[in-house]
């Protein structure tokens, strides 16, 4: 009787430090799986998700606070990876408020002849991506530019100066179409 | 000397279309009216342009130079005037325009200096023939575009083996089985100069057993010039035999690792039209600004011609006689592996090497498919026809349901899109499609997560960036507040008072104003004037006895 109590009280001990050991070894800082749906969101830091930023509402679907279908610049195929990653059901993507169609990527715009220099889109940008100083002319460094539209009016005072312009397309960076489906081929072809 | 062949797997056997070319002569080329050179003919980075709008070039020039180590140089084809550097239609499957370089021809065909002129190849190092040709722009001509002087390097000692590729497989395409025809001998000279580059001896080359003028031909050749250690090879007809990858296999028996390079199991492989470039860009100081092209499918003349680089297609289709009012598909390339130009007046490039024109009035029956395809039947077909050994059927699935791990996992980047799955696709998927969209859909997504990468960067530093900014505002405002609340006790007010008023003082003491309009002055006047001077002098008299105190007391304060 009193054996078995020391031996198990033993092994208590030792699991015990072992546990304590390993809890401070591999101690990871942050949450894992909140840089997991990090890395699927697509870094717009747009806000569209109501959330200031691509992390922070990361952080909101990690703590079950906000839901997978609320980033419209992912797309469908954005809700569906994080359907994937996170085993939840991929709801309909909540619609856009301000253009419906943004398949295409977009880049900010600067008119420097309207540009007044009062720096408040230098002030939102979230990636840095625009350049100018007080009462200079501003302009949009287009490679690191996400396309968010923060910096659109009314956050811009001039109407017509800051504008999205479509990426142009270049031909190493195409794609090649999708060849037409079955149905939709047998729908042409009108049988 | 009899070796020993191997086979790939699958292929299929095709009507090869190849007489129509090769019943007349190489034709030459009418100069065109412009020479379009876009910067980007090959793998890698794009050529930087070196000539302006305006400036006049010569034939052989340089017009634009390597934009890093994987890039070529552009040669000007002919002498005239440069128009403009400008995007401009290009044959690339997109239709999408691209930077070229435009030039007017004058008509001269004026050389630059030492073009052309004989060169003593037995005299150049290993080095020297590596620099003449990557300074040749020479690149691949089978169709790749790879810059050759990466292919002919061999500082590791890693190559043993290099195989001439003279195969030429696909159907209609006869441009090297026409240099063959016309320069054997150079070609054989041409693989010397490249044994010396690399610092081996075996060398290995293949021609397809349908070409049995051209085998016999190389044969004289290699005899005459008295290398006994060069191999000629026929290998059967099947396509795709030509293919880099199935020649090796055909040849040697080993397997190129999968995304790997013929280099990592110790062979190179070059096609006969390099090999004649790097002749002439050794013995002649001839850098790579013409090639045979062949020209067939419907015009009234098909044949191979020596073209300029930056020719328009559509003069190549009229020299031909093709009516360029009734066609309904220009494709750049062979029938397999080729793809349609939107626009025929894209220039021909380094890697061209066949224009194939189909006409509304279909004469030439090419193996073209109808509009719609037929649901898989699951027969298996294509994987029995894959060079490769891949699963085309699975590819296909995967690629359709744009599940692109998937499709990864089963190889897709080893697919070398030689058409063979659906050539023999009885349900007529057109199934290249459906892997090229899958890559390029594929090398977009890597693009996006790179540019998301640095855009989460980006942000981490803006955020990091207001933080220190707010610390830093914070940090001055306490100071400010700090230095007024220090300021509360007596002296220190006292101090500060005598401190402004020593600064004021000192400002009228050095600004010493020399007065002007003292001459001619009337009584009145100067006597005003002695009265300012007075009180003047009487109020700094005032100030002075301050002046000790300030001064220390204005130290302590600092």
């Amino acid at each position: 009787m009193l054996t078995s109590m020391l031996i198990f009280a033993a092994a208590a001990l030792v699991f015990g430090a072992l546990l304590g050991f390993a809890a401070i070894k591999f101690h990871v800082e942050g949450d894992p799986v909140v840089d997991k749906i990090d890395a699927i969101l697509p870094q717009t830091q747009c806000g569209q998700c109501g959330y200031p930023g691509c992390k922070p509402y990361a952080r909101a679907i990690a703590s079950g606070e906000a839901d997978i279908n609320q980033c419209p610049p992912g797309g469908e195929q954005g809700v569906m990876a994080l359907a994937d990653l996170l085993g939840r059901e991929p709801g309909p993507l909540i619609a856009e408020p301000s253009t419906g169609n943004s398949d295409e990527p977009m880049v900010a715009l600067i008119d420097e002849e309207t540009c007044i220099g009062c720096t408040k889109c230098i002030q939102v940008c979230p990636v840095d991506a625009i350049v100018g100083a007080a009462r200079h002319k501003h302009t949009v460094i287009e490679a690191y530019c996400t396309g968010c539209k923060l910096c659109l009016p009314p956050v811009c005072p001039v109407e017509n100066c800051i504008v999205m312009d479509m990426v142009r397309p270049t031909a190493t960076l195409w794609k090649w179409p999708e060849p037409l489906q079955i149905p939709e081929l047998m729908r042409g072809a009108g049988s | 000397m009899m070796r020993r062949l191997y086979n790939f797997a699958g292929g299929v056997r095709l009507k090869e279309h190849k007489r129509e070319s090769t019943s007349s002569p190489v034709g030459r080329t009418q100069l065109p009216q412009k020479i379009i050179l876009p910067l980007h003919q090959h793998i890698g980075v794009p050529a930087k342009p070196i000539v302006n709008a305006g400036e006049r070039v010569l034939k052989g020039q340089v017009v634009a130079e390597a934009g890093n180590n994987i890039s070529a140089p552009i040669h000007a084809s002919t002498s005239g005037t440069v128009l403009a550097i400008e995007d401009h239609p290009i044959a690339h499957p997109s239709g999408l325009p691209a930077r070229c370089i435009i030039i007017k021809t004058d008509g001269k065909d004026e050389a630059a200096g030492g073009y052309g002129a004989p060169c003593d190849t037995s005299a150049l190092t290993q080095e020297q023939l590596n620099a003449a040709i990557k300074q040749a722009g020479i690149v691949g001509l089978g169709g790749a575009g790879f810059p050759t002087y990466l292919k002919l390097a061999n500082e590791a000692k890693k190559i043993t083996t290099l195989i001439l590729n003279g195969v030429e497989c696909e159907p209609y395409i006869t441009c090297d089985q026409m240099l063959m025809r016309g320069h054997s001998a150079d070609i054989v000279r041409g693989l010397v100069i490249m044994q010396r580059a690399l610092g081996i001896k075996r060398a290995i080359i293949a021609i397809e057993n349908n070409k049995p003028k051209e085998l016999e031909l190389m044969q004289e050749a290699i005899y005459e010039a008295g290398t006994p250690d060069m191999e000629l090879v026929q290998v059967p007809t099947v396509y795709p035999a030509g293919g880099e990858k199935q020649l090796i296999q055909t040849l040697t028996g080993k397997e190129v690792p999968s995304q790997g390079l013929p280099m990592d199991i110790g062979i190179v492989c070059h096609n006969v039209g390099t090999t004649y470039a790097i002749y002439r860009a050794i013995a002649f100081n001839e850098p790579l600004i013409s090639r045979y092209i062949t020209i067939a499918g419907s015009v009234a003349k098909a044949q191979v011609l020596d073209v300029l680089i930056g020719t328009p297609v559509s003069h190549l289709i009229e020299q031909c006689g093709g009516n360029r009012k009734t066609l309904s598909r220009v494709i750049m390339g062979g029938p397999m592996m080729g793809f349609a130009l939107h626009d025929d007046e894209a220039p021909v490039v380094k890697t061209t090497n066949c224009i194939l024109v189909n006409s509304v009035i279909s004469d030439v029956p090419l193996p073209s498919r109808s509009n719609f395809s037929l649901p898989c039947i699951r027969c298996g077909a294509c994987a029995d026809a894959c060079p490769v050994g891949l699963l085309p059927q699975q590819l296909y699935w995967y690629a359709r349901a744009r599940d692109f791990d998937k499709v990864q996992d089963y190889n897709l980047f080893d697919c070398i899109e030689c058409g063979c799955c659906d050539y023999v696709c009885p349900s007529q998927i057109p199934l290249v499609q459906y892997y090229r969209y899958a890559k390029t859909a594929i090398w977009q997504q890597e693009n996006e997560k790179t540019l998301s990468d640095i855009s989460r960067q980006r942000h981490e530093f803006h955020k990091f960036r207001q933080e220190r900014e707010k610390q830093e505002r914070e940090l001055r405002h306490k100071q400010k507040r700090q230095a007024v609340d220090g300021a509360s006790t007596q002296d220190n007010k006292k101090a500060a008072i005598q401190a402004a008023m020593e600064r004021v003082r000192r400002k009228r003491e050095h600004s010493d104003v020399t007065p002007k309009n003292i001459d001619n002055l009337t009584e009145q006047q100067q006597k005003l004037i002695e009265e300012a001077d007075a009180r003047r002098k009487k109020k700094l008299e005032e100030l002075k006895p301050e002046k000790i105190t300030i001064n220390t007391s204005g130290r302590e304060s600092e």
